[in-house]
């Protein structure tokens, strides 16, 4: 089986998921990374999360973001 | 005391004091207002003229010690869209109308002559007295002036210049409990006072009650609710960001609709967020948190200073931040909050304004991105009411007729507000198919469609898009009847505790036993009675529709356009 890539993404975070980490940032993470790994090495309670998207389109924690992409996480809010 | 209705004659001057009918006892806010217009007003009558009516009304749980109950409900037909309108705003006159036992207000007629008049209301009646003072001034000078003459604990409902001038964007200012200023802000119902010539109403306090039928059932019921509100993450986000932490979200989504429509991310919306705003607040020792009514526990609202640290606005909402900001392209705070303060004097939408000041720019007027120049022509135009100052005043359609410009974001003449339909599907069957014109609040579908609250819809699907809006519509119909503030709704949506204590605390209050179906069905009628005045007054499907541009532009960053069918949008109304 070849060796997979690690992979590179812009992470975003947003609200107080900002305190003490950063608004955005390029990572780099092991080939196969979910967002839920992402959201675990910045030490965020998944719970805490309301919403994530990749490249601006929601996505469930599970998802395998791509090098080059952009994800987002967002705790619970609202507004309106 | 038992509740009773208040009618003014504007055209006889004369004021009563009637006992509520029968079947508006069950009724309160947006479900009252809408009632009593239905039932009162020609739906072809000019909405400026004699035959329209102006109808204030707190909400069934206004009064009452209930959490987020302070919202006051204001309908008549609307100048700006023609269609039935209620829109309602926070502060102390809800709570204040409601202790006096007024269960409406409707204000009739118009009299001759140019005199105006300000209202003084307290429990024995109302008193109609010539106002010469406040002639032509502004909201913030009215509230002075009316403290000066009774105390700062005396409610105010109040009109700007641009309601005097009978601007079809003219809002209804109510005073808060640090005397700040909320607005029921859209439909021009400012206009509709104006007509009738009444600056300001005034309430004075009372400490007489409301009274509760069952006070333990109704302690009890409370607690639940308020625990609700209370342990909501959102809630405590709205505390810390305001509405405002919406910028950063909608922006990723590629929904925030900039250079007046014409993409869905604005390269600034980190300088207008949430976030940016929470940090200046801090820093300059403003307040993230305030409540525009007591009882509030959510205080989404905030005192925001300019750099020398003193009182610049409050109640500074995501979408009058976006409106003037990514929709005009600004990307300074200060310029917006300076905008929203001068709208807030001049007593005039914030959204319909800016959203006219971007068709505008399109129209060559101002360069995209010029605040200094918004809040010029908002001081030398809009509030001296020049011919200019009318144009834009009369919102975003007639900007577009006056212009030449056909990239115009309204449905029903009234402008769409900070959510982009293209790329939320389910917004844009709320703007096409709501009772009221473009409106965000009518059926929040942003809840499901990107912040994940009571479930989830893809945004950019068909799917689901038309129950989603229908279901929402209908709750809110019935919130907007409470006196309930509509952020108890992302609660309500999610935790299970919330709805049934709220139907608990009506239940309470009047001693009757409503069930979660009645309250559905509460909603549904209130669609069914604006749908048909609407009907009346010349409406039919074809009306709801978004506008040309929206079918043919595609929206970047995702390419998509409005493509929902028209078969699909009039099955909304299949209930």
């Amino acid at each position: 089986m070849p060796k997979q890539e690690p992979i590179t993404v812009t992470v975003k975070l947003f609200a107080f998921f900002r305190e003490n980490r950063f608004k955005a940032k390029e990572l780099s993470f092991p080939a196969g990374t979910t967002v839920r790994d992402i959201i675990l090495d910045q030490a965020i309670d998944p719970a805490e999360v309301g919403v994530t998207m990749i490249n601006s389109r929601h996505c469930d924690l599970e998802k395998k973001p791509e090098s080059g992409d952009q994800v987002a996480i967002f705790p619970v809010i609202g507004g309106g | 005391m038992a509740d009773k209705i208040y009618r003014v004659d504007m055209s006889s001057l004369n004021a009563s004091i009637e006992p509520v009918p029968e079947s508006w006892m069950g009724l309160g806010g947006r479900g009252l207002t809408s009632t009593i217009v239905a039932e009162e007003v020609e739906p072809t009558c000019h909405p400026l003229g004699k035959k329209n009516k102006l109808v204030i009304a707190p909400g069934l749980l206004s009064g009452t010690v209930a959490a987020n109950s302070g919202r006051l409900s204001i309908g008549a037909k609307s100048p700006l869209t023609g269609t039935i309108k209620e829109a309602n705003a926070g502060g102390t006159a809800a709570q204040m109308l409601a202790r006096l036992g007024c269960k409406a207000l409707i204000i009739e007629g118009m009299p001759e002559g140019d005199a105006w008049y300000t209202l003084y209301m307290d429990k024995y009646g109302i008193t109609i007295a010539e106002e010469k003072e406040l002639v032509g001034k502004g909201n913030y000078s009215v509230v002075a002036t009316i403290e000066g003459r009774t105390s700062a604990k005396h409610g105010l409902i109040t009109i700007g210049p641009a309601g005097e001038m009978k601007m079809l964007a003219a809002n209804i200012s109510i005073k808060d409990p640090d005397s700040h200023l909320r607005s029921n802000g859209r439909g021009g119902l400012g206009a509709v006072m104006g007509s009738k010539r009444i600056k300001c109403i005034v309430i004075s306090p009372t400490n007489d009650k409301v009274e509760i039928a069952c006070p333990e059932k109704f302690k009890e019921a409370n607690r639940t609710f308020t625990k609700a509100l209370v342990d909501n993450p959102i809630s405590q986000a709205l505390g810390t960001y305001g509405t405002d932490v919406l910028v950063n979200i909608i922006n990723e989504a590629g929904a925030l609709p900039t250079r007046n429509f014409t993409a869905g991310q604005f390269d600034g919306h980190e300088e207008i967020s949430g976030e940016t705003m929470h940090d200046l607040i801090v820093e300059r020792d403003g307040k993230p948190k305030h409540n525009c009514h007591k009882g509030c526990v959510i205080q989404c609202s905030q005192i925001f200073n300019d750099e020398k640290k003193q009182y610049k606005t409050s109640g500074f909402e995501y979408e009058s931040i976006w409106a003037m900001g990514a929709d005009c392209c600004v990307d300074n705070l200060d310029c917006i909050a300076e905008a929203d303060h001068l709208m807030d004097d001049i007593g005039i939408d914030t959204i319909e304004t800016s959203v006219a000041m971007g068709v505008a720019m399109e129209g060559g007027l101002l360069e995209f991105g010029d605040g200094e120049g918004i809040c010029r022509i908002l001081r030398e135009e809009v509030a001296k009411g020049t011919p200019l100052g009318r144009i834009i005043g009369c919102g975003a359609a007639s900007v577009g007729r006056a212009f030449g410009v056909t990239r115009v974001p309204v449905v029903k003449n009234q402008a769409i507000p900070a959510y982009d339909p293209r790329a939320v599907k389910g917004i844009g069957i709320t703007y096409a198919t709501s009772t009221q014109g473009a409106d965000h609040t009518m059926g929040y579908t942003i809840a499901t469609n990107i912040l994940g609250v009571g479930g989830s819809v893809d945004p950019l699907s068909h799917e689901g898009q038309v129950e989603l809006s229908r279901n929402l519509q209908i709750a809110t119909a019935a919130i907007d009847s409470t006196g309930m503030c509509l952020f108890i709704a992302f609660a309500a949506l999610d935790d299970e505790n919330c709805l049934p204590a709220l139907i608990d605390m009506i239940n309470a209050r009047f001693g009757i036993n409503l069930t979660a179906d009645d309250v559905t069905n509460l909603g549904i009628n209130i669609l069914k009675t604006e749908r048909a005045f609407n009907e009346a007054a010349g409406f039919t499907s074809k009306h709801d529709r978004l506008p040309e541009f929206f079918y043919e532009e595609p929206l970047p960053p995702h390419n998509v356009v409005w493509d929902i069918p028209d078969e699909e949008l009039d099955s909304f109304w299949n209930f």
